[in-house]
């Protein structure tokens, strides 16, 4: 098992420590996750990479506070939340993540401005105030001229970029990005990986799951995942084409 | 997340799928709708029969021998041969009881009653006073009504209901014209106005003559079928049924006042029964309709059930985004209100609609308090059936919500 990987000199703010995550019982039991430690600091771009069943989806899951780890704990900008109830954890996801999913995830029949104002609907952010951020995140992702259109209205891309607009809105201190260009041809693929390379670069903490080799070269930091366990953990002092990760 | 944002989200929720929503706005509205328009024909044909009996005055009180005739229930040897008789009926108002303003003895019989042309079998024919039109709607509209003169020489005069009127004479006016009331001659000499119908007879169909001539060709001298005893008010009905019994016991020589051969029925006893069976009559019809309301509220969880499982990754999303149980819950709950509430509104509609047509020959009168009453509890049964669903909807982990396609 590697040693815990530590940040350089920036603030810390994601802390996972020996993270157990067993699902089932008795003879169905898994092991998802066998002790992970982990810590992302603020403005770290990371990538997460791993075949499927090694357990990054669950991983995923537990850094979104979607789920609770059966083991271990999880502190996230400064709060620990592997022991917050369901309400709690709720409101952690509402004001400190940002999702983006592979299938972007936008309600249906709801306009683009909308599904952006979701989260702050949620945080009670007033009605003006609320159009007002959500108009400024789609300007972000370039889509301002877009916000009265409906999800079926737009390109995969361009639901994409909603999505991430969505993620943004709230000012989260965390980027969570499952498989985000999985759906995604490579035109857009591109425009979401220079989206992501423009929201490290502004000092977002930004996480991303994936197999893409591509996506994952565009992080600076990248975590393997195997069988539950971090094997291998490279960081990057910039982005390199031509560096390879195992 | 405010109440103005959680009904706007409820109604596109309700707007995205129209057809269901339009089926299940259909059982909530067919279900409130019911429950008015058949408590409108309750309380409409409550009035109706009401109306009828106010109609028949409330100054009024019958007394009825118990020996024979409608009233009498209870068969007495003791009261045999102590009958009210019309000598009864004069002694009863010679004595000039407080109370009581007048004392119309009245007999009634069946008869075949014929015109040059036509002739109507079972007609009612009435024999009574003068009095008798004084009293609450049985005035003459057109013509006269007889005299006591006529009453004294038992004059073959008649006043006629409008319906036995114009089958008898048609267009024409009856009025001086001639019938034959079973072989007897009369003289229209006037025309009742239009009667209220009360029970089974139709009281236009009618002919009322001198109690003495009637008594003399038809009924013969004995007991008379009731008497109509008149107060000088209102107020003064009890107190002249009070005197009136005690009047009657003297004359007919009753000692055993627990078995007296006469009863005696106000208006108000009348009004009072017919209410309590009109009532009860409303309230069956609105036991009915409530599970008519009922069906459509298990449409409402149906409904909502369907919806929660075909939005559960919408249920993901929003609670990844931040959603907590109790906003998931309000957005679900709120659909089901929302929906139940509209369909309540059609459902008033479409009932202020229907009432404005009679309906079984019943005008129906729409009970104010029933539009309120059935919209709440459609919203009622919007929540209470909504519930069970939106509790699935809210404790959705939202993993497993997302992860459903």
């Amino acid at each position: 098992m590697s040693a815990i990987p530590t940040a350089p000199q920036r603030d810390v703010v994601l802390r996972l420590r020996d993270i157990h995550q067993v699902y089932g019982s008795g003879d169905a039991v898994v092991h998802a996750l066998r002790g992970i430690d982990l810590e992302i600091a603020e403005g770290d771009y990371v990538a997460i990479m791993g075949p499927s069943g090694s357990g990054k989806s669950t991983l995923m899951n537990l850094l979104g506070c979607l789920d609770v780890p059966s083991h271990g704990s999880y502190t996230l900008a400064g709060s620990d939340v592997s022991t917050l109830d369901e309400n709690a954890l709720a409101r952690i996801r509402n004001r400190q993540l940002g999702f983006i999913f592979q299938s972007f995830n936008l309600v249906p029949r709801m306009s683009a401005l909308a599904n952006v104002e979701l989260p702050l609907v949620y945080g009670r952010i007033g009605r003006a105030e609320r159009r007002r951020r959500a108009l400024d995140a789609l300007d972000t992702v370039g889509l301002a001229d877009r916000a009265d259109h409906q999800p079926q209205q737009l390109s995969g891309g361009q639901q994409q970029r909603v999505a991430i607009a969505r993620a943004l809105v709230t000012a989260p201190t965390l980027v969570l990005a499952d498989e985000p260009t999985g759906n995604l041809d490579s035109a857009s693929t591109d425009e979401i990986l220079r989206m992501f390379d423009l929201l490290a670069r502004d000092g977002r903490t930004i996480v991303v799951i994936t197999h893409e080799q591509h996506v994952a070269e565009q992080a600076h930091r990248v975590l393997t995942i195997s069988d539950g366990l971090i094997v291998d953990d490279t960081v990057a002092p910039a982005v390199r084409s031509d560096r390879s990760v195992q | 997340m405010s109440v103005a944002e959680m009904l706007l989200s409820a109604l596109r929720g309700i707007a995205s799928n129209k057809l269901r929503s339009i089926l299940t706005l259909l059982g909530v509205m067919i279900g409130v709708a019911s429950v008015i328009l058949l408590l409108a024909v309750g309380n409409g044909s409550a009035q109706q029969v009401n109306n009828a009996i106010s109609n028949l005055g409330t100054t009024t009180v019958t007394v009825r021998s118990s020996g024979g005739g409608f009233g009498g229930g209870g068969s007495s040897t003791a009261a045999s041969g102590k009958s009210i008789t019309r000598t009864v009926a004069e002694q009863l108002a010679a004595a000039k009881l407080g109370h009581v303003r007048s004392v119309i003895p009245e007999v009634t019989t069946s008869l075949t009653v014929s015109a040059a042309t036509t002739s109507q079998s079972s007609i009612t024919v009435l024999g009574t006073t003068p009095d008798y039109f004084a009293i609450g709607t049985n005035s003459v509209g057109s013509g006269s009504p007889f005299t006591d003169a006529d009453v004294t020489t038992s004059a073959k005069v008649a006043v006629i209901g409008q319906t036995l009127a114009s089958e008898l004479f048609g267009g024409a006016s009856a009025l001086g014209q001639s019938i034959s009331v079973d072989g007897t001659a009369f003289s229209v000499v006037g025309i009742l106005s239009q009667q209220s119908s009360v029970g089974f007879n139709d009281p236009n169909s009618v002919v009322i003559a001198p109690i003495s001539r009637v008594q003399d060709s038809f009924t013969g001298y004995g007991a008379v079928s009731s008497l109509t005893v008149e107060a000088i008010d209102s107020d003064a009905v009890t107190a002249a049924e009070g005197e009136l019994t005690i009047m009657l016991n003297q004359l007919l020589g009753v000692t055993d006042t627990t078995n007296e051969p006469f009863t005696v029925v106000n208006q108000s006893s009348l009004l009072a029964t017919a209410a309590t069976s009109a009532a009860s009559f409303t309230m069956l019809l609105g036991a009915v309709a409530a599970i008519s309301l009922l069906v459509g509220g298990i449409g409402v969880t149906n409904v909502m059930l369907v919806t929660v499982t075909e939005r559960t990754r919408e249920i993901g999303i929003r609670k990844a985004l931040g959603a907590t149980r109790g906003a998931v819950l309000g957005q679900f709950l709120a659909e089901a209100a929302s929906l139940t509430l509209l369909g309540g509104i059609l459902g008033v509609i479409v009932a202020v609609i229907g009432a404005q047509f009679s309906l079984g020959g019943t005008q129906p009168v729409i009970l104010p308090f029933s539009i309120p009453l059935a919209l709440g509890v459609s919203v009622a049964i919007g929540v209470f059936f909504g519930v069970y669903p939106a509790a699935r909807a809210a404790r959705m982990r939202p993993i497993q919500a997302l992860r459903s396609v």
